[in-house]
């Protein structure tokens, strides 16, 4: 018997998480040793039809990471899964629906058209804007469809696990391989990361005065921050207390506060309203009694954006998913 | 087929629930088309269940607390207030009317207010029709 | 699971607007349910006798009942689930009456649609339901009685007589409240000091009771069976054993000060005794207007004190004790006339409130006499009641008496007064009231039904002319009178907003304190153990005053008397597995019920302290994970209810 076959996939994604990938360093060796690469365009030459050439089920595991918006996404991901025992939604794009996520604060329409008509920098005097389908000289030439939606990855097919992270760091990749290669892996559609919010292992937990509130909600650039005193204190919003730990706290440590990229924890279903729910309740907390309704709606004026703060990472996956559509 | 509204009312125990059955007990008539949920204090209330609330076809959503300075829990509808006004303006983000949630205070007496407020939330309501939420579900370009 | 779900008629009162056996029909389709009766009069012996058959013969082990308000019967249906062995936290109540029969009376459809989703919405947070424990706590025997007026005084004294451990606390110098200072009560004419002394001097006779006068209540914390008091205790300067009240400290002191208990008729001095009947029976110093508490600025009194019981060096004190139960008895202060400024209260010299009436009556010998006021005296009803303008709207139930027993006083002191009573209504709804009314009536007492409108004074002879319309006769009368008394209403004592923020305890709409239910609770309030006697929660009479502090004694005496109470099992508790510690919850407790606790590994977790925790839920309304939840109300029954709902 060969060696496990692997594919690497990416859909609406930076390219960070291929990149979490050559991060592990020489443990990519051990990963090469162990399987087969079958599928991996970001770095190895092979084209759709070879995929569509395997029989059902023969890829062992898919590594899907990025979010869903475009028709040749879902083309490519509906193949996949077909053609793989396990699919893994790998990195907070795919899992949550990520950065690329919080365009569905607006939609194709609006983009397509900021992004080919009306920006300063645009040079587009006729006005074109993509299209599916367009007549050339030599024929026909089609473009994949942009939706209106950005999706996680599980609103477009089954999905086995997730890989929670912008990216995933290094050794939650390699629990989830070694998990893979020795069958020893948790019921499906676990998220394979701990099971705690971010505070159960940031250093500054222990730093938190005994009554947490916030008299005023600060901004990153605004103050000079203590890395030794937690963010929430400082009157900094942290999503940490939300958001799934198992990051390393790689922006605690950059001396910024997380912004959700893992996701929620527990019985959670929409990350951005349970931290919404935190920070209101210990916002103005202290003498909250003598703070008028005027003076409430002026602490809240501190949270510039509150949909595009709370929903930074997860957007797609919570409950209203997007704005409404005029 | 007109369609009736379905609003949501979240009480809490000691004061709104208790001036929706002062209503009740003075007979002040007011349109059937809500169902209370009622909970210890509105602080117990968090903005995931009240998008769950629309989420399931609430088309409107009622908070109702003690007045400032009367919880009975002595400060849990000052961290209701924050909820709301916080999510309010969120949901504003999502394209959802300001008026499909709201926040009011009913103390155990003022039966005549629970049916006031509830009467002019569903008015209100019935104008701006069910919310649809279904756009997110399907593909619309 | 097997759910039994009884819907009530209550003798028509639901089963007149909503179709019951629709309801019936639809709680039979619930999945989980094995059994649906309807009953005239669920909360009856019958009616109860039937579930309890129904629970055993049917192995029932959850209950949904659909009848009235849980607050209205919650209870009777808890005990009946106790009764049956079953745990009262497996029973959920559908509100069909107050939601749904009596609030849409007019939509019977929608009525009944309603009352099939209210049961559905019971029956699915039932199926969610487990059993809660209520942990029994210890209970002492000791009560804090705030304020000393006569239902404070009456409270101490019963439960001081049934062998409870009272601390009474009193802002003012003595005890004895509005009561000592008025001359007669109405409608027996029994003279009020003569009755309300030997209960003052029962008070420090009493073993069980210790006193506190000149003290304020500065913070009460904890809860029930366990409150912690800080009591602040201005010194009188006076040492009160040593004091003989013989008096000689008060002709030196140089200072005048407007006698409170004279309602300002007469002067007193700096140092002073409140009035012959005070106790404790001393003397006190008042610094707000002595000259100065050393040698230099004035040292009269002290030098005048031949038993030395003047010492200048004292300070408040703060005294801190536990208590069990609390009991307010703040009072009430009389309405201030100048808000009326058409009556020139203040402003025109023969224009007096009721209770400085009360004074000159009861206290010839000092002040104003009442043979110097006139022949033609007005009393003018409802100034500060029944007054929408000045948001007003409550009787303040009192004053159509006590003005005709001064009306009565006056006249019995000479037959030639010519007096008058402009009344809204005449209220004599009490024991007695309607008899001393006609009698009144009888001696000559004339009562007029008009408002007064306006009164002008006469600079010269300082008559005062009333413009008022007589509604029964339709006429418009202007008559000069000698006298105007206004009869001014009851309002909140000011003491009252202090322990108010305190404990946290809901006003009514007219400003008094709130009791925990109209009929059936009405000494209570909302918060465990902590009971109203008097005026504090709305304006009433001595014998009301005085029954009321007898009841709020019985109520605490029947939490304190079994040595242990039920404490409130709807408590929150914190999943391990998901909670991270971080802390959001420990601040956000009102109750300091939940502390961050570091464990072995250095992580930190929520721990709920179920005794102080009084399950409000406000934290797992916080919490950022759901690690944080409140029992009873966990978010998959919500969850439920909503589905349910929808």
């Amino acid at each position: 018997m060969g060696k496990p076959k692997v594919a690497f996939y990416w859909c609406a994604s930076c390219g960070g998480c291929e990149e979490a990938v050559v991060d592990l360093a020489e443990d990519i060796l051990t990963v090469v040793d162990a399987v087969d690469i079958v599928f991996w365009p970001v770095a190895m030459d092979f084209k759709k039809k070879d995929v569509q050439a395997m029989d059902d089920g023969a890829i062992a595991v898919s590594f899907i990471n990025g979010a869903v918006r475009t028709d040749e996404q879902v083309e490519m991901v509906e193949l996949l899964r077909k053609k793989s025992g396990l699919v893994v939604a790998f990195g907070a794009c795919a899992h949550i629906g990520g950065i690329p996520g919080l365009a569905n604060f607006s939609n194709s329409k609006e983009i397509l058209n900021t992004l080919y008509r009306d920006l300063d920098t645009v040079d587009n005097k006729e006005g074109v804007i993509p299209q599916t389908r367009t007549k050339v000289k030599s024929g026909e030439v089609t473009l994949p469809r942009f939706h209106n939606t950005v999706k996680t990855l599980d609103q477009v097919i089954d999905v086995d696990y997730y890989l929670p992270g912008c990216a995933p760091p290094p050794d939650l990749i390699m629990g989830a391989i070694n998990a893979i290669l020795k069958g020893e892996l948790p019921p499906k559609g676990s998220v394979l990361a701990p099971e705690k919010s971010l505070c159960d292992s940031c250093r500054l937990n222990k730093t938190k005065p005994e009554k947490l509130t916030m008299k005023e909600i600060k901004r990153p650039h605004e103050i000079k921050i203590d890395p030794d005193l937690c963010f929430l204190a400082q009157g900094l919003i942290c999503l940490g207390p939300a958001t799934r730990s198992g990051c390393g706290e790689r922006c605690i440590n950059a001396n910024m506060p997380c912004r959700g990229c893992f996701g929620p924890v527990g019985n959670v279903v929409d990350h951005g309203a349970k931290i919404l729910s935190s920070i209101a309740s210990i916002l103005g907390m202290e003498n909250e009694e003598a703070v008028t309704e005027e003076e409430v709606d002026i602490l809240l004026d501190g949270i510039v954006d509150p949909g595009g703060l709370f929903y930074m990472y997860s957007l797609p996956s919570s409950l209203l998913k997007r704005k409404k559509s005029d | 087929m007109k369609k009736d509204p379905k609003i949501i009312v979240f009480c809490c125990n000691w004061c709104s629930y208790a001036g929706a059955d002062n209503a009740g007990v003075a007979k002040v008539q007011i349109k059937p088309h809500f169902r209370i949920i009622r909970t210890m204090c509105s602080s117990r209330i968090d903005p995931e269940l009240i998008i769950e609330a629309f989420k399931k076809g609430a088309w409107g959503v009622l908070v109702l607390g003690c007045h400032p300075g009367d919880c009975h829990y002595k400060n849990g509808n000052y961290k209701t207030l924050r909820k709301v006004k916080l999510l309010k303006r969120m949901l504003a983000q999502f394209g959802i009317e300001d008026d499909r949630l709201r926040l009011d205070w009913v103390s155990s007496n003022e039966g005549e207010k629970f049916g006031k407020v509830v009467n002019k939330m569903i008015d209100d309501i019935e104008k701006l029709g069910p919310l649809d939420l279904s756009y997110a579900e399907t593909e619309v370009e | 699971m097997r759910i039994g779900v009884y819907v009530c008629h209550c003798g028509g009162n639901i089963s007149e607007v909503v179709d019951i056996n629709k309801v019936v029909e639809a709680a039979k389709l619930e999945g989980d349910v094995v059994l649906v009766k309807d009953n005239s009069h669920l909360c009856s012996n019958d009616g109860q006798t039937l579930m309890l058959n129904d629970i055993k013969e049917y192995k029932l082990d959850k209950v949904v009942v659909s009848a009235c308000s849980p607050q209205f019967q919650g209870l009777t249906f808890m005990r009946v689930m106790e009764t049956a062995g079953l745990n009262p936290y497996v029973l959920e109540m559908a509100n069909i009456r107050e939601q749904c029969s009596w609030a849409h009376y007019n939509f019977p459809k929608e009525a009944t649609d309603k009352a099939i989703d209210l049961t559905k919405i019971a029956i699915s947070k039932v199926r969610l339901d487990t059993p809660l424990d209520s942990k029994k706590m210890p209970i002492g025997k000791r009560v804090l009685v705030v304020g000393a007026g006569i239902a404070g005084i009456q409270a101490s004294l019963d439960l001081g007589d049934a062998g409870f451990k009272v601390y009474l606390v009193e802002k003012e110098p003595s005890i004895g409240g509005h009561m000592a200072q008025l001359s007669k009560t109405f409608p027996t004419e029994d003279c009020s000091a003569c009755i309300l002394s030997p209960k003052m001097s029962d008070v420090p006779a009493n073993k069980n009771i210790e006193l506190m006068t000149y003290s304020q209540v500065e913070s009460i914390t904890g809860y029930l069976g366990n409150y912690e008091v800080t009591v602040n205790k201005r010194p009188t300067y006076v040492d009160p054993v040593k004091c003989t009240a013989c008096g000689d400290c008060v002709p030196v002191c140089p200072i005048d000060v407007p006698d409170e208990y004279n309602e300002g008729l007469s002067l007193r001095k700096a140092i002073y005794i409140t009035s012959d009947i005070a106790v404790p029976h001393s003397y006190v110093l008042d610094t707000d207007h002595c000259l100065g508490l050393f040698p230099l600025a004035c040292s009269k009194c002290r030098d005048a004190c031949e038993a030395d019981a003047i010492n200048y060096d004292l300070y408040p004190e703060k005294v801190k004790f536990t208590v069990d139960t609390i009991i307010i008895a703040t009072g009430f202060d009389i309405f201030d006339a100048k808000k009326k400024p058409m009556f020139g209260f203040g402003k025109f010299e023969n224009v007096y409130n009721a209770l400085e009436m009360e004074r000159i009556i009861g206290c010839e010998a000092e002040g104003k006499k009442l043979a110097e006021v006139g022949k033609k005296i007005a009393l003018i009803q409802c100034v500060g009641s029944r007054d929408e303008q000045i948001n007003r709207e409550y009787c303040s139930r009192v004053c159509c008496m006590y003005a005709t027993k001064l009306a009565q006083l006056m006249k019995r002191s000479d037959p030639k007064k010519d007096i008058s009573i402009f009344y809204t209504d005449m209220r004599t709804y009490g024991k007695g009231f309607e008899e001393y009314y006609k009698r009144a009536q009888k001696s000559g007492v004339k009562y007029i039904r008009g408002r007064v409108a306006e009164i002008e004074e006469n600079p010269d002879t300082k008559k005062l002319k009333l413009k008022v319309e007589d509604t029964l006769s339709r006429s418009f009368i202007e008559s000069e009178f000698d006298t105007v008394v206004l009869s001014v209403g009851l309002e909140p004592n000011k003491g009252t907003e202090t322990i108010r923020d305190i404990l946290r305890i809901s006003k009514s709409s007219d400003g008094f304190l709130q009791e925990a239910h109209p009929k059936f609770r009405p000494v209570d309030t909302l918060i465990e153990g902590v009971f109203l006697a008097g005026t504090v929660q709305g304006p009433k009479d001595i014998p009301d005053a005085v029954a009321q502090a007898s009841a709020a004694a019985a109520r605490a005496i029947r939490l304190m008397n079994q040595g242990e109470y039920e404490a409130e099992p709807i408590t929150a508790w914190v999943d391990e597995d998901i909670c991270a510690g971080c802390g959001i919850c420990v601040g956000i407790c009102p109750y300091d019920a939940i502390t961050s606790e570091e464990q072995s590994d250095g992580t930190r977790l929520a721990v709920v302290n179920e005794i102080l925790c009084k399950g409000c839920g406000s934290c797992s309304g916080a919490c950022p994970t759901g690690a944080s939840q409140q029992k009873w109300f966990d978010i998959t029954q919500l969850r439920a209810m909503l589905e349910a709902a929808l």
